[in-house]
């Protein structure tokens, strides 16, 4: 299966990936961490109006044979959460760029996004851990 | 994400594995397909109709020496006296405390031959056993010399009969017979791990090649490590090393079934046995079902009114039954069916309740 990374996202080394519109961020994780998890089972997502802090832990997702924690990418007040992906998060697999995004967050500082990977790198990194 | 050594062995499977686009993983040294076409499709697959596993990476033992099982008789708590030629036995061998050196299959082969089916991760510390424990036995080691392939589900028998000249139909539960597989010499026995009818076929690694091709192209959906795991987990069976070890005795383990105390005078580990008998077990495998969707994964801690009592061994999101399940070892007597214990995941509790094993019964 050949895997997607779209050109106007920027990504993380731990999967996570954001889409900047304004100083509004939606955050989803990519299709390769959604192929590499296989069956996807349990999703849990903090709250509207939670803070997510970059770097640490904001959520899970699980899939039949792992746990994995998503990492923040960035700073920012959660502002809209994707409830309905929460009671289905099996549809993670179908379209984790559009309808299955996670969160979107108010960034709170912009120059974070500076660390993130773009998709050249990313693509980089992940063919990496493929070989 | 697992990363790979160098070191890991391949079956001779491994390449038509990767042909199929499968996952690999790293399991007790051997690089193995994980899943396929998703672990859910392929539990379905062998749910409803046929699945193929290659569990080549399993130790085989041919085991021949005078009055073999009579010789085994002492390793095992399991009356072996009863067992006839082409039939199988599942048993436990025993340390001296009791605790379980191994789960395996024994396949009666006469008086003077015994074939024994053994975990990957444990075949070498089972030689080693075996031939410390038993006299006058010459033990031949088919691990890496064989292919082995389990084909499972209520379809099995009828798709692996395509390409069998012998009648399978005939064969009973935990039978097993010396048979032709694609013309082929081959040992076939209608034993598996997934609490589905079907066989556990041993041939020649080219021929067992050309049986996995076969059997995709007869429809057998091929099945990695993964389903595998899901599958015996809500047939409730104990993986060696996450639900039973040296420390765990059958009767802690739920497997008191395997335990003939009354028709085996002697055998290792039986004193701890008759004590255990007497004075009842202090802790107990269980099955525990869950609400949600969470998983309750290997130690996970087991409480009861907020005080640990025991930790999860095994534990999924049962793909049959659409709920989460789950074996821990507990205090025992909090292991009554009906008993309300939690479960901690990730720093928070979620109610369990203490279940009939097997989750899932064909």
């Amino acid at each position: 299966m050949s895997l997607e990374y779209p050109e106007d996202l920027k990504y993380t080394d731990s999967h996570e990936y954001i889409r900047l519109d304004g100083d509004t961020a939606t955050i989803g994780i990519t299709a390769f961490a959604v192929d590499q998890l296989g069956d996807i089972v349990f999703l849990e997502l903090p709250e509207v109006g939670d803070a997510l802090e970059r770097g640490e832990t904001f959520g899970t997702v699980e899939s039949v044979k792992a746990v994995e924690d998503l990492k923040a990418p960035l700073s920012g007040k959660v502002i809209e959460r994707n409830d309905p992906l929460l009671d289905a998060p099996e549809q993670l697999a179908d379209d984790p760029y559009g309808t299955a995004w996670l969160l979107k967050v108010e960034v709170s500082d912009g120059a974070e996004l500076d660390d993130a990977l773009s998709m050249e790198e990313y693509v980089a990194l992940v063919e990496g851990e493929e070989g | 994400m697992s990363s790979m050594t160098d070191a890991l062995r391949r079956t001779p499977l491994y390449d038509l594995a990767i042909a199929q686009k499968a996952r690999m993983t790293s399991f007790s040294g051997w690089e193995m397909p994980v899943q396929f076409g998703g672990i859910t499709q392929e539990h379905q697959a062998v749910r409803q109709s046929v699945g193929v596993f290659d569990i080549s990476h399993m130790g085989k033992f041919v085991l021949r020496g005078e009055a073999i099982l009579t010789q085994l008789q002492r390793l095992v708590p399991t009356d072996l006296g009863g067992l006839q030629p082409g039939m199988a036995q599942y048993t436990v061998l025993l340390n001296p405390q009791g605790g379980i050196v191994d789960d395996f299959i024994i396949y009666a082969q006469g008086t003077d031959r015994a074939d024994l089916i053994v975990n990957a991760a444990t075949t070498e510390k089972d030689k080693t056993w075996l031939l410390a424990h038993l006299s006058g036995v010459e033990l031949e080691d088919w691990s890496g010399d064989r292919a082995l392939l389990a084909v499972q589900g209520p379809d099995a028998v009828v798709t692996l009969q395509k390409f069998v000249e012998e009648d399978l139909s005939n064969v009973p539960k935990f039978g097993h017979l010396e048979g032709h597989v694609l013309g082929k010499p081959g040992f076939m026995a209608r034993t598996g791990y997934t609490g589905e009818d079907g066989f556990e076929v041993m041939v020649e690694p080219e021929t067992g090649r050309e049986l996995w091709r076969s059997l995709l192209d007869a429809g057998a959906v091929p099945c990695g490590l993964g389903a595998r795991d899901t599958l015996r987990l809500e047939a409730a069976m104990a993986l060696y090393g996450q639900d039973i070890d040296d420390t765990t005795t059958p009767l802690e383990a739920g497997l008191g079934w395997l335990v003939h105390l009354d028709k085996v005078p002697e055998f290792i580990g039986r004193d701890v046995l008759v004590q255990q008998k007497q004075d009842g077990v202090s802790r107990r495998l269980i099955g525990l079902q869950l609400t949600g969707r969470n998983i309750a994964r290997h130690d996970y801690p087991v409480l009861h009114s907020g005080e640990p009592i025991g930790k999860i061994t095994s534990g999924t999101l049962s793909p049959t039954l659409g709920y989460p399940i789950a074996l821990a070892s507990v205090l025992a007597d909090l292991a009554k069916i009906g008993q309300i214990l939690e479960v901690e995941i990730r720093g928070k509790s979620y109610p369990a309740t203490v279940v009939k094993r097997p989750f899932y019964k064909r």
